[in-house]
């Protein structure tokens, strides 16, 4: 599954303009916690939180996540957004909640860890 | 990288610098990147470095990163100026934190922090001296693949 074909089965909104949604999703992680997502989450994994603040930039950056999904409808704070860009991490946004979307991803046939 | 004389580099941190938080880590992960090492080499070092780095902004005054890399390891030396831990043992146990209210509504104290750096190295070691500062010492064993 690749990011393109997530963002419109699931009707997701993409924060960062101009960067290539043909990479490949493996599976997820869903947490607030940056050293939970830091310790867990796996390459070209698709990261699910609530946090918008540009620190979620690194986390994705160093640990090679395909994007972070803004769950519940919300947008990154627009330092994270000029940050993102920078390092080409993908912002993601979707308008229901962590459990919601992982459920929806997990059909789709993507897993956790 | 033919001969075992280390490539040495040093990144400063400042404390309380979190619009940089990550910074000296992601220049750490790309120069790892750039001399060969394994991608596994790369990842656990770019984690080990991250927490070490987020530990300075939380805590710390500031602090030097030393970076050493050999064809068979990479090392990274922290040494901060700060509050120090006056409990080492209790600061390694996973979901022990000493963030403040603030911090943890970002995300940051999960209490992996030092657990994360332990299990992403092959040696591990903190010396602390309360009221002046942390040494952290931490040792990656590469496999030896270094292509440039």
């Amino acid at each position: 599954m690749t990011l393109d074909e997530l963002v419109s089965r699931l009707d997701l909104k993409v924060f960062t303009p101009g960067l290539p949604l043909d990479r490949p999703v493996r599976g997820g992680y869903a947490s607030d916690l940056l050293s939970d997502v830091v310790g867990h989450a796996r390459p070209d994994d698709l990261w699910l939180t609530m946090q918008v603040h540009p620190n979620i930039v690194a986390v994705a950056a160093l640990k090679e996540l395909a994007a972070v999904v803004l769950v519940n409808g919300r947008g990154p704070a627009p330092e994270t957004l000029e940050l993102a860009v920078r390092e080409k991490v993908l912002l993601l946004g979707a308008g229901i909640g962590a459990f919601e979307l992982a459920g929806r991803l997990y059909g789709l046939g993507l897993k956790g860890s | 990288m033919a001969s075992e004389e280390a490539y040495r580099r040093e990144f400063q941190v400042k404390g309380g610098d979190f619009a940089n938080a990550g910074a000296a880590a992601c220049a750490i992960k790309e120069l790892l990147k750039e001399f060969g090492l394994s991608p596994r080499t790369v990842r656990r070092a770019a984690v080990a470095a991250y927490e070490a780095e987020m530990n300075v902004i939380m805590y710390a005054r500031k602090a030097r990163i030393g970076l050493a890399v050999t064809p068979r390891e990479v090392r990274l030396v922290v040494d901060d100026r700060g509050p120090g831990i006056a409990d080492v043992e209790l600061a390694m146990t996973e979901g022990y934190s000493t963030a403040t209210a603030e911090m943890r509504e970002l995300g940051f104290g999960a209490g992996m922090g030092l657990p994360n750096i332990k299990k992403n190295s092959d040696r591990f070691e903190i010396v602390s001296e309360p009221g002046r500062g942390t040494r952290l010492d931490i040792l990656i064993r590469t496999n030896g693949h270094v292509t440039s």
